[in-house]
């Protein structure tokens, strides 16, 4: 921990960065912390209880202002920054990525193409309890699926913690906000919650690096990170193609090519 | 006798369809049903929820001036989803209006003075019920004189009744365009209200300002008030915030501790001074 | 104003008869890993061990989605159909908390401002709370600091401070608790004169409510909105949670000719909240949007409602994705 808080301050002291985004002590969990000077730099906790991901902060221009900026990265949150930059959403310029590695020390990265390579070796894996949801629903009818996914759904208030959650909402006008047409009734109802969730895993396809924090970010408990997260592994297989590889250059859904298996568009 | 359902809008029936400019059309308004008409009232300053069945509400001051019975008046730009629906409709179809909202211009405490209205584009809509009033009222107040401009000729509302007030020998209407939106046989001024307001000059002696439109237009008319010798206390405009309920419980209107909807649509500079700005 | 006791076999008792009497009860239920109002039949269905449920149970009374009216239209006419009170039924709220009879208040307030709300008053007309006093707190909790406590009585109808012997203590407050303790009036005893204050939780007097509402009153531009909301997400969890929030959205369900004009929840924190249709937003940034929550709640609600917006439950610190602890944030106004 000393060593990450030092190499924080030193940033910050220097003047290479404006901000240094990391894990403070919260309540219950650590929790987001803005360190704006070198001081700051001391409340500065990483461990595996750190479950927020911080690349959610990355889009948001009001909060990243105009100069460089140290990102202090879990292993989700790498694989956000990998996927943000396949959509051109970063400056690479701009942005000092570190993370602490499983021996403790602390790393920073050169550049993405490094986080690229240091990801490589991690897989990502589903909990316990994730796991045995996860069996259940294969284990069900469509129909029986339905029936789960329509009770969890009774739940949900349309918040919007889901979206506000993941790094990957950054639009400045998301679907639900369209009026015209209103595509999505904005009340909370079982069926039109479905519609939400149904939406959002949509529009994730492809992107979804499965970090969980839209599920995490539930204030009533749906694992909504599942549906997310299945779309994601099934398109693996079917489009070749793993969210978060820069190195592959683009989108699953998004980007063309001339060698796609595909032939209706050609 | 069971509580009234403050959100069940009226029906109301258009009775005439204006169009003012291009997108901006007036409505003319009967409620359907006589006792509804004959038990409503209202004053100058306030405002309704217009909706259009299918697609929602929308804000709009009532245009009309109260002194004329029978029905309302509200002018709107066709701009979003509701105003679009409602832009869609045809003399004899049925809307909805519930109100009136807010508060009113304190018309009472004006007797005797002379009144500087003074407004820009699509914000003459909520002058044009003060103004009304007044003129129907002539006998209680002093000089009357009107600042009104727009964008270009095309884009003033109110071409009729322009007429009419630029015809009469008791008001004073000064119209304007913004430089390059006049026409070959444009007689009125070129310049952009604020401008026009210096140069008319009007005294503040005895008098107050009334004061409406986008708020680039404010920002430069007020100081121009000031420099005339207008007193904070002197000068009246409207806010406009977003509003869904207009009866202070959506919770969307509120500027500071004040409610658009109910602490205004009316407020006077010197109350402008106590809220935040940055919050209209 | 009456004291009674009643036992655990009377508890039983009363429980099955309101519930034969064919009202609608909702209690806390746990389900999902989470501590939820759910409709039950028996007491058995009720939890037990928790602090307090995830969300507020002022759906009773403000529900998520309701409809205004409904319309059909037809050849340029319109006919519309009121929300009729008659539909809605009798509902016992039961194990409420002291913080959430509380938010009763508060909603009342802003419902009955001036313009009467006919849909809010049928069904709080409709509706008896039953709440429990608290024997357990977490840090979470404030509600001392917030004119409230664990064995607080405002907004409740009965109020209920369980005892090691598995009865209670019996607090009938209002009319509309009397009639329900009628329902079972055996089932009730004199009262044992039992201290109701020692089997209520401990919950620490965190800061000074009116020197808050002092410091909020010149604080609107303050750089602590700034700090403290960094990390806000800007999502709905807090407002939606909340026993007091009761900030809606007017939106249309329509359908062809048909359509219904419905009510629902919606949150001061939302990007989207003071849009204007032109474009201009007088609250872009989160900072504004984390300001206006805490001015409106403890510097506005109380100058313009008499009333605060907050009953201190704690709800929105457990439920924010980003530990937006409201205690916290507000114990560091005072501190500044």
């Amino acid at each position: 921990m000393d060593k990450l808080r030092e190499k924080a301050a030193a940033l910050l002291a220097d003047g290479t960065v404006t901000m240094v985004l990391g894990y403070e002590e919260g309540t219950n969990k650590p929790r987001p912390l803005f360190c704006h000077t070198a001081e700051q730099a001391s409340k500065l906790v990483y461990s595996s209880q750190c479950i927020n991901n911080l690349a959610v902060y990355l889009t948001k221009k009001e909060i990243m202002g105009a100069g460089k900026v140290a990102i202090i990265a879990t292993i989700p949150t790498l694989r956000s920054i990998l996927q943000l930059s396949v959509e051109n959403q970063l400056n690479e310029d701009n942005l000092v990525v570190i993370t602490v590695t499983d021996k403790d020390e602390v790393k920073q990265f050169a550049n993405f193409a490094e986080i690229e390579a240091y990801i490589a070796d991690f897989q990502l894996k589903l909990d316990g309890k994730e796991q045995e949801i996860i069996t259940k629903l294969e284990g069900m009818s469509r129909e029986e699926r339905f029936k789960f996914w329509m009770e969890e759904m009774s739940h949900c208030f349309k918040c919007y913690a889901c979206r506000a959650a993941c790094p990957l909402c950054y639009c400045t006008k998301c679907i639900v906000e369209e009026n015209r047409p209103q595509w999505i009734n904005p009340w909370a109802a079982p069926l039109a919650n479905m519609e939400w969730q149904i939406n959002r895993a949509m529009h994730m396809a492809g992107r979804c690096t499965g970090c969980g924090a839209c599920g995490d970010a539930c204030p009533v408990g749906i694992p909504i990170h599942l549906l997310t997260r299945k779309m994601m592994e099934d398109l693996a297989p079917e489009f070749g193609f793993t969210p978060g590889q820069p190195s592959k250059n683009g989108n699953a859904l998004s980007t063309w090519k001339a060698d796609d298996k595909e032939n209706f568009i050609r | 006798m069971s509580e009234q359902n403050i959100y069940l809008p009226y029906l109301m029936t258009i009775d005439k369809i204006t169009n003012e400019a291009p997108g901006v059309r007036t409505f003319k308004l009967k409620f359907q049903s006589e006792e509804e008409a004959n038990a409503f009232n209202f004053k100058a300053g306030q405002f309704g929820e217009y909706s259009a069945f299918g697609e929602g509400e929308s804000t709009f001051c009532i245009a009309s001036s109260p002194t004329r019975k029978g029905y309302i008046e509200c002018t709107f730009r066709e701009t979003g989803k509701v105003t679009s629906g409602l832009a869609a409709l045809e003399e004899g179809s049925t809307m909805g209006f519930r109100g009136p909202f807010g508060n009113t211009f304190p018309m009472d405490d004006w007797k005797g003075k002379s009144l500087v209205f003074i407004a820009g584009g699509i914000a003459l809509p909520p002058m044009r019920c003060v103004i009304q009033n007044a003129l129907d009222l002539r006998e209680n107040f002093k000089d009357i004189t009107i600042v009104y401009g727009a964008k270009s000729v095309n884009d003033l509302v109110y071409k009729d009744e322009l007429k009419e007030w630029a015809e009469r020998p008791d008001v004073n209407l000064v119209t304007t365009v913004d430089p390059g939106g006049e026409t070959p046989d444009w007689k009125g001024e070129i310049g952009f209200v604020p401008t026009v307001v210096e140069k008319t000059a009007p005294s503040p002696e005895n008098t107050i300002a009334i004061v409406c439109g986008p708020p680039i237009m404010i920002k430069f008319t007020f100081p121009v008030l000031e420099k005339l010798g207008f007193k904070d206390d002197q000068i009246y405009t409207t806010l406009e915030n977003r509003m869904k309920c207009g009866v202070g419980k959506c919770g969307r209107c509120n500027v500071g501790k004040l409610y658009v909807c109910k602490d205004g649509p009316v407020f006077s500079k010197e109350q402008l001074n106590d809220i935040p700005a940055e919050e209209y | 104003m009456e004291t009674k006791y009643i036992s655990k076999n009377g508890l039983n008792e009363w429980f099955s008869q309101i519930v034969k009497s064919g009202k609608r009860v909702y209690a806390p239920v746990e389900e999902r890993g989470k501590v939820e109002f759910k409709k039950v039949q028996a007491l058995s269905e009720v939890a037990e061990e928790y602090i307090q449920t995830t969300q507020s149970i002022k759906s009773a009374v403000f529900p998520r989605a309701e409809v205004l009216f409904s319309y059909e239209k037809e050849n340029g006419q319109v006919k519309v159909e009121d929300f009729n009170p008659d539909t809605v039924k009798e509902t016992v709220l039961w194990k409420v908390h002291p913080c959430d009879a509380a938010g009763f208040k508060p909603l009342t307030a802003i419902f009955n401002w001036d313009y009467t709300d006919k849909l809010y008053n049928a069904h709080l007309e409709k509706t008896t709370l039953v709440t429990f006093s608290c024997a357990k707190a977490d840090k979470s909790c404030f509600c001392t600091s917030v004119n409230g406590g664990p064995g607080n009585t405002s907004g409740s109808d009965v109020l209920l401070t369980m005892l090691p012997d598995g009865g209670a203590i019996v607090e009938i407050l209002t009319p509309k608790g009397e009639a329900l303790v009628q329902l079972a009036a055996s089932a009730f005893e004199d009262d044992k004169g039992e201290d109701k204050s020692k089997y209520l939780a401990d919950v620490p007097l965190a800061f000074d409510l009116e020197e808050v509402r002092a410091r909020l009153a010149t604080a609107f531009d303050s750089p602590v909105w700034k700090e403290q909301s960094e990390r806000c997400l800007g999502c709905g969890a807090c407002a939606f949670v909340c026993p007091t929030c009761a900030c809606f959205d007017i939106q249309e369900d329509a359908h062809g000719s048909k359509g219904k004009r419905i009510r629902c929840w919606d949150s001061c924190g939302f990007s989207l909240f003071t849009l204007h249709t032109s474009g201009h937003n007088p609250r872009a940034v989160q900072s504004q949007r984390w300001r206006q929550r805490i001015l409106h709640k403890f510097s506005y609600m109380p100058d313009r409602l008499s009333v605060f917006g907050c009953t201190g439950c704690g709800r929105c610190s457990r439920a924010c994705p980003v530990d937006m602890n409201i205690l916290e944030h507000i114990t560091s106004i005072t501190k500044k």
